[in-house]
């Protein structure tokens, strides 16, 4: 039998949006298969540093825990991941979480990543029905062409690939990876192409697809493998060739 | 009235399509989720959504999926409202369609369908095994779309608290708490509509996501609106246990070829693919030739158990199952499979490609919730309806897979509809209402939100959830005695009475989780009794709720709707009849066909 392992966890704290950032240590029993929501979790359920001082549980975001919602993006030893597939066994001691750092704190390490949803808006990821009456199937639609959109239909709004972005910084407002993927997408669609000039005219000003460098970061880092550079040199081609037909015909 | 106000509590599939509803009909929407609603828990669901299209000759039509789906819930539905569901499912699919929801389709460019639990014919529609994530995603789209107009106003990161009632006990609004300033404010509303989703948490572990504890349900219950059938819980037959989480492992791994079994002798200790076919047990369909491994869920849960418990024969005497893949060409797997066997080698570390899985049954959804009409969606209280898993409409006493997401978005659409057209009819709307009505509600949650603050005892919050968990798993799931119910109704009753003394290790007012969760267990205590309690009374064997002392369905006594009230601080179980008068009553059995 092996001897009672235990293993430290040391977490980046934060009050409020405008406290001071402070970090506390937690010293926690090892069991098999233990990933980051179970550590913060015994933390909730006894939340004593391993100086013996007690404070307070751990505010995190997390819902489905199976890496499908995209709720608990954190930065686990520096590195954006999901807390719930980082199972504590394949990091370095002490474990160290902080939250995202290109979107507001909330408390600890839950973050306000709504910019992300009002991007969504800003690029009408969205196929314009008519409405829900019933009015017949949907386009056909060939296996290929599925296979090729389904990937990117699985984007699950984590942040990851803007937190890991030099891009995305205070001085610039690039829209990231996530939301370029999702014109692509949309305008691949038979009903979604129909709209792609709005989408792609949405991209080409400051902060669009042009704000691009290239650092192939979010492609890496990206949960569930997306293949996000492939999206961001395709909806360039359309936006270029958007921007040359709009100087030719208006 | 003129211009009325609809509130719609929970943005997954039925939250979401109630909300593109009500808002195509003109009627201003606030929606109110606990989690960004594209991060509801609907994006769990893997396999598939059921609508009888009838694309691969079989000669499927809505008429036998409406048998499949009645035959399925052993008789304890309502007929027509599944009728009608059933009905309607292949124009749900056509909308579906219509909104870019990524299926799989055949080599025609049409939707591709495959077999699910409980059926013979292939139904069902999917995208890869993540088909909740992409109709959640095209659902979202659209509200996003009413958001942009200015037609849907979205709370996200609010938490319902309790319904605004007048004097009359009718609903003029909700109470919500924001989760990040702690603020309890009232929302005017005409109408409400719920679509808060599963009680998962009351079992401790479960499949499903965190925010399913069934919190608003039972404070509705607790207000008047009463709850239905509590007692039928599906237990899954195939997940993989977690200690923070039973992920689900979908049935359409089986849909598409899967096979269960267990080693013929426990001891071998050899490794899977390494025991030859004929010294495996593929009990399933030993047992049940026609159905095999797609037997409806609350059959494979139980023959699991069997395997297990009685005849001792899980995996090297553990609590596991073999649900084996590896027979089937990797590339079919990736392109129909990828989204849950991803899950399985990302949480566990092995390829399920390669390496048959280990599964074993976990809690996974209820077939009991807010007690509904059978037209509307409209509970007992006037001006509150419910759709999707937290009423308890469509699925009986158990419920077919990919039944859900079709429940869901066909009750949201018909919650929505319900709700404007109710709204609209009324006399005087909410803002007639005297505003002392919606303060007095604010300051009673108020109060008990300072109340759990302050309060000094002994106890702690999650070490009351863990009990209340295993109490629940241990007795109220897949086998139950009565013995246990009755010493699961007192423990719940200690744990209650534990709750009082409750002390909070967070007392802060901003984000505070733990206030918010404490909230959450008090509710879910109260719930965890009405399960129990219709449990108890229920002496019979029906669909998933088995009872060994009772072990046969007892259609003289016990079909009828168990319907659970909250009067003068107790719980009342009362019964009313169930309507059977579409398809006659007959035995369940899946050794044979239907």
């Amino acid at each position: 039998m092996a001897e009672k392992k235990s293993i430290i966890v040391r977490v980046k704290r934060q009050a409020a949006p405008k406290e001071k950032p402070l970090w506390e240590e937690f010293e926690l029993a090892w069991r098999p298969h233990m990933n980051v929501i179970i550590c913060l979790r015994d933390i909730a359920e006894n939340p004593v540093t391993c100086d013996g001082k007690r404070t307070t549980p751990i505010s995190y975001d997390s819902n489905c825990l199976e890496e499908v919602c995209g709720s608990c993006a954190m930065v686990i030893n520096g590195r954006a991941r999901m807390a719930c597939s980082a199972l504590v066994d394949s990091f370095e001691q002490p474990l160290r979480l902080e939250p995202m750092s290109k979107f507001p704190v909330v408390r600890d390490l839950a973050v306000d990543r709504s910019i992300i949803f009002e991007n969504l808006k800003r690029v009408k990821a969205w196929i314009p029905i008519d409405g829900t009456y019933d009015i017949g199937e949907g386009p056909r639609m060939s296996p290929d062409e599925q296979e090729r959109a389904y990937p990117l239909s699985r984007c699950i709004t984590c942040g990851n690939c803007l937190e890991v972005c030099p891009q995305v910084n205070e001085r610039s407002d690039f829209i990231g990876a996530a939301i370029i993927s999702q014109v692509r997408f949309f305008n691949m669609h038979p009903t979604g192409k129909m709209h792609a000039r709005e989408r792609l005219e949405a991209v080409m000003g400051p902060g669009g697809v042009a704000d691009c460098a290239n650092a192939q970061n979010c492609v890496k880092t990206c949960p569930k493998g997306i293949p996000l550079t492939e999206s961001i040199a395709e909806v360039n081609r359309q936006a270029i060739r958007r921007a040359v037909t709009g100087l030719l015909f208006g | 009235m003129k211009n009325p106000r609809v509130v719609i509590v929970g943005g997954g599939l039925a939250g979401l399509m109630a909300a593109i509803r009500a808002a195509e009909m003109g009627v201003a929407v606030d929606l109110f989720s606990i989690v960004p609603v594209k991060r509801s828990h609907s994006v769990c669901a893997q396999g598939g959504i059921n609508a009888a299209k009838n694309t691969k000759g079989e000669g499927d039509s809505p008429a036998i999926h409406f048998d499949d789906t009645i035959y399925g819930g052993d008789f304890l539905a309502n007929q027509p409202p599944v009728k009608a569901m059933c009905d309607y499912a292949p124009h749900l699919i056509d909308l579906l369609d219509r909104m870019g929801v990524m299926f799989n389709r055949t080599g025609e460019g049409l939707l591709d369908y495959r077999r699910f639990g409980g059926t013979l014919y292939h139904r069902t529609a999917f995208a890869g095994a993540t088909t909740g994530q992409q109709i959640l995603y095209a659902l979202d789209e659209q509200v996003r779309r009413f958001e942009a107009d200015g037609k849907v106003k979205k709370y996200e990161g609010w938490t319902f608290l309790s319904a605004v009632l007048d004097e009359a006990r009718v609903c003029r609004g909700i109470c919500a708490m924001d989760l990040k300033s702690m603020e309890v404010r009232a929302f005017p509303a005409d109408a409400a509509i719920f679509c808060t989703g599963g009680i998962g948490a009351i079992f401790g572990r479960s499949t499903n996501s965190v925010v399913c504890t069934g919190s608003a349900q039972s404070a509705l219950f607790q207000q008047g609106v009463d709850y239905a059938n509590g007692e039928f819980i599906q237990v899954h037959p195939t997940a993989i246990p977690g200690e923070d989480k039973l992920r689900l492992m979908s049935e359409s791994a089986r849909g598409e070829g899967g096979r269960v079994w267990v080693p013929r002798n426990p001891a071998d200790a050899r490794a899977p693919l390494d025991i030859p076919s004929s010294e495996r047990f593929y009990f399933l369909e030993e047992w049940y030739p026609k159905y095999g491994n797609l037997v409806p869920r609350d059959v494979a849960t139980r023959a699991i158990h069997k395997v297990v418990f009685e005849l001792k024969q899980g995996i090297s005497g553990e609590q596991a199952v073999y649900l084996d893949l590896t027979h089937i060409p990797k590339e079919v797997l990736d392109r129909k499979l990828e989204g849950i066997l991803e899950i399985y080698e990302r949480f566990l570390g092995v390829d399920p490609r390669v390496q048959p899985m280990k599964v074993f049954p976990g809690m996974h959804y209820t077939m009991g919730g807010i007690w509904v009409d059978n037209q509307n969606q409209a509970t007992n209280v006037a001006g509150i309806y419910a759709a999707g898993e937290c009423e308890y409409q469509y699925h009986g006493a158990n419920r077919l897979g990919a039944n859900s997401l079709l429940s869901c978005i066909w009750g949201g659409r018909v919650a929505g509809q319900a709700a404007v057209k109710y709204a609209q009819g009324l006399q005087d709307g909410s803002d007639a209402t005297p505003s002392s009505v919606p303060e007095a509600e604010v300051k009673r949650q108020q109060e008990r939100n300072a109340q759990l603050l302050r309060q000094d005892g002994t106890e702690n919050l999650l070490a009351i959830w863990k009990e209340l968990g295993n109490w629940m798993t241990e007795h109220v799931t897949v086998v139950r005695y009565n013995k246990n119910l009755e010493r699961t109704e007192t423990k719940v009753q200690e744990l209650q009475d534990r709750f009082k003394k409750v002390n909070l290790s967070d007392r802060t007012q901003w984000s505070n989780q733990t206030l918010n969760f404490a909230r959450e267990l008090e509710n879910m205590l109260l719930l965890a009794r009405v399960i129990t309690l219709g449990a108890l009374a229920r002496n019979e064997s029906r669909g998933a709720h088995y009872k060994p002392d009772f072990p046969e369905r007892d259609d003289p006594n016990w079909l009828k709707t168990t319907r659970a009230s909250w009067r003068d601080g107790k719980i009342e179980l009362n019964y009313e009849p169930v309507d059977v008068g579409l398809i006659p009553l007959r035995k369940r059995s899946y050794t044979a066909t239907k």
